[in-house]
């Protein structure tokens, strides 16, 4: 049952209901809009694509069909450079031809030493990006530097270096330094100096800066105060951040190889557009394999060095 | 207030050892750190040859192309043919034979006609600049820079002589061979035994509004602006506000109509996978939580799948899909939906084994639903978050999608990597950029203001 309600009550209830019907329109103005911007953009990519995706779906599958080998040693054939059988002196079987000889007759696989060269560009990228976002970092931070000038200046620079790119810086370099592995490190870098900058100073502002006080009163510098007092806390988060970062890397090499820049990603875009299904399917285990190896150790070590909190949300870019 | 002196500061520190020098294991674990990263660096440069390949650099192009991106060359070509000159230009210049750039003074012999590309001369003076001039005359070539004169004369054996000195700008290899002079930035110019190319460096992009086929190219922005509004028509066909932009859109040198189209498509990417990749995430993520369904084997089922989206990476399946549709943003599409639903799978179902469980018990203990358990107990406290890590990628997914695109998922990348490999078309790769900087300018813009009013203060990253 309910009770008269009064003026007072009235006027309440009326309200709630204003409000409550107005929040409706809202959130189904916002659908309405959410999906129209959808079905549009369903339509345009459709229409701007080279095949149309529902003439394509029912072949869909005859590429998968293509990827399956003639038989399943193939795949660990072409991972090991081992000689195939089929061997007909085309490209296709031709395993052997990219071992990478050591010392005598050790050598190691074509395929093994590409992911190797990625790793490698994804860890000294990791390195230098590393070294110069923390060099930049003090100087972004509000509780460091007064100066508004140089922390806008500085702040500016990150920003830049984080959204130009990678590819443009990749492509520049490679046009004056011909094929290597150097334009996809000095792009990754680049973009590594900008995410880490920004998030070590995020870092930074939020240190306790009770120790830099104690530095400050016994007449430290400003070296000092950064090294004595902000390093020591902040590095822990810095070294997770910077683990996080380095499986980014580990996939940004493989895409910028993938455009030119050496290492797997080359070769996988190649032998899938040559059709080679057993050199393809390898190249992905490989691929699979370090990206699972590399999420799991860094998981682990950033687990060690900051606990539950090394799995706060973003990919820190 | 008390001061310490050296001596006392000495004193406490000999009592108290521990305290003030550190542990030794400590600092030999930094050493220790240290000399790894710098022998791992040392193998880096090795491994990768970097002395070899930053020593074998054509950085005298570097330059060149990096003023690109920014300026362009006019370069008119002066040719010595039977006692008279011939002036033509390069194939995709905006200067033809009857149309020359006003620093180009050319003084036509009576009654020559124009043949071919080429248009006849006596004489051509070349002004780059206030101060440097480049008088040609057939066989005979004055060139003035801050106030040094080049004076070259040809023999009729194409030997290339100077009278005088050689001035620092210019340089010949030996005598009678070609000469070259630099001007800077400005320009410069190369006289071989036949003919001389003068390059004239502008700032600025050349012809970003209309190519040289246009009727409007050339007219200053008044002009063109009195010719939109009031003129007569140009082309009987159309008027000139829709002939103007015709001629926009399609501008030859700029591509402005394909650039935004491909433009779009990175954005639609962007935005479609990540939205559709939040969508399945979701429910998925519900399966995933091991606080919700109480069944091991379903929560590993889920997760391993997620982890295995994550893993591929997203060159693999923008490669994959782009063999399975067609190069096209629809590849691109299928590529970050993957991935990313791999992630916001991972991400969601890591929020939800955060809540708070009390709203769950409460909805429970009124005899809900099991649905609406979750629809009143769970959602509104994730939504928030889970709605700002989807606005999160969003913007970082505008960038994956520049990256991908250069593969063939379609977009802008691969428009830019085509424009970088010509090595000629820098000005060009400069407009992209820009439009992208400030698309993911804006797009992060939006992103942080939804976020913040969706989880309230800084967001929590």
């Amino acid at each position: 049952m309910t009770m008269p309600l009064t003026e007072a009550g009235l006027a309440v209830e009326r309200h709630w209901r204003e409000l409550a019907s107005r929040r409706r329109l809202h959130t189904i103005g916002g659908l309405i809009l959410l999906f129209l911007a959808l079905s549009g953009s369903l339509w345009f990519a459709n229409e701007s694509n080279a095949g149309k995706f529902f003439d394509r779906l029912p072949h869909f599958f005859d590429f998968v069909d293509q990827l399956i080998p003639r038989d399943g040693l193939e795949v660990w054939r072409a991972m090991f450079d081992l000689p195939s059988p089929y061997a007909d002196g085309s490209l296709k079987f031709d395993y052997p031809e990219g071992r990478v000889y050591l010392v005598g007759s050790f050598y190691v696989p074509e395929y093994v030493y590409k992911m190797l060269e990625t790793i490698n560009i994804a860890l000294v990228s990791t390195l230098i990006g590393f070294a110069f976002g923390f060099l930049l970092c003090f100087l972004a931070a509000s509780n460091l530097v007064t100066q508004r000038w140089l922390r806008f200046f500085v702040r500016r620079f990150l920003e830049i270096l984080r959204a130009f790119p990678e590819i443009v810086i990749a492509g520049f370099f490679l046009a004056v330094l011909s094929m290597s592995a150097i334009p996809a490190i000095i792009a990754v870098s680049l973009h590594t100096i900008g995410a880490l900058g920004k998030l070590f100073f995020e870092v930074v502002e939020n240190a306790d800066m009770k120790a830099d006080e104690g530095l400050r009163a016994v007449g430290g510098n400003w070296p000092e105060r950064v090294w004595f007092g902000i390093v020591p806390q902040v590095m822990p988060n810095f070294l997770s951040y910077g683990l996080l970062r380095l499986e980014i890397n580990v996939r940004a090499s493989t895409i910028i190889g993938a455009v030119g820049g050496g290492g797997i990603g080359e070769a996988l875009r190649l032998s899938i557009s040559r059709n080679h299904e057993a050199k393809t399917i390898a190249i992905i285990i490989l691929l699979f394999c370090t990206i699972v190896a590399v999420d799991q150790f860094s998981a682990w070590l950033r687990k060690k060095l900051v606990g539950e909190q090394a799995f706060a949300f973003g990919r820190g870019e | 207030m008390t001061t310490l002196s050296m001596a006392d500061m000495q004193a406490i520190a000999d009592r108290h050892p521990g305290v003030v020098t550190g542990s030794w294991r400590k600092s030999l674990i930094g050493w220790a750190v240290s000399a790894g990263i710098v022998a791992y660096l040392v193998f880096a440069w090795w491994f990768f040859s970097v002395g070899a390949v930053l020593a074998g650099g054509n950085w005298g192009i570097a330059g060149t192309y990096l003023a690109d991106w920014v300026s362009y060359e006019v370069r008119p070509q002066v040719a010595f043919k039977d006692g008279r000159l011939d002036v033509s230009y390069p194939r995709f210049s905006s200067y033809r034979a009857d149309r020359h750039p006003d620093w180009l003074d050319i003084t036509q012999p009576a009654g020559a006609t124009i043949a071919g590309n080429k248009a006849p001369a006596d004489r051509v003076v070349a002004h780059i600049g206030s101060s440097t001039a480049i008088d040609i005359a057939p066989e005979r070539v004055v060139v003035t820079h801050g106030g040094e004169t080049l004076d070259v004369t040809i023999a009729p054996s194409r030997s290339i002589s100077v009278t005088g000195t050689l001035p620092a700008w210019a340089t010949q290899k030996a005598p009678g061979q070609k000469i070259v002079a630099d001007f800077g930035f400005a320009g410069g110019l190369q006289i071989d035994g036949d003919d001389v190319k003068i390059r004239h460096r502008f700032l600025g992009w050349e012809n970003f509004f209309f190519d040289a086929n246009s009727p409007f190219w050339g007219k200053s922005t008044g002009e063109v602006l009195s010719l939109v509004f009031s003129g007569e028509r140009l082309d009987p066909k159309m008027s000139n506000t829709a002939l103007a932009w015709d001629n926009i859109v399609n501008n030859s040198e700029w591509q402005h109509g394909d650039v935004w189209l491909k433009l779009a498509q990175t954005i639609v990417m962007a935005f479609v996978g990540t939205l559709f990749a939040s969508l399945i995430a979701f429910p998925l993520a519900f399966a995933a939580a091991r606080n919700i369904t109480r069944n091991r084997l379903v929560n590993q089922v889920t997760k391993r799948f997620f982890d295995f989206l994550r893993s591929v990476d997203m060159l693999i399946w923008a490669l994959f899909f782009t063999r399975a549709f067609g190069p096209g943003p629809i590849a691109g599409i299928s590529a970050i939906f993957f991935t990313d639903t791999g992630t916001f799978g991972k991400l969601y179902s890591e929020a939800l084994e955060n809540i708070d469980d009390k709203q769950r018990e409460g909805m429970r203990s009124v005899g809900a639903s099991p649905a609406s358990v979750q629809r009143y107990g769970v959602v509104p406290q994730v939504l928030p978050v889970l709605v700002s890590q989807s606005l999160y990628f969003w913007e970082s997914n505008t960038r994956s999608a520049t990256i991908i695109g250069a593969v063939g998922a379609g977009g802008i990348g691969l428009k830019l990597w085509e424009a970088m490999r010509t090595n000629s078309d820098w000005e060009n790769v400069a407009y992209m950029v820009l439009l992208i900087l400030i698309v993911v300018f804006i797009f992060d813009n939006i992103s942080t203001a939804l976020r913040h009013r969706l989880i309230g203060g800084k967001s929590s990253h």
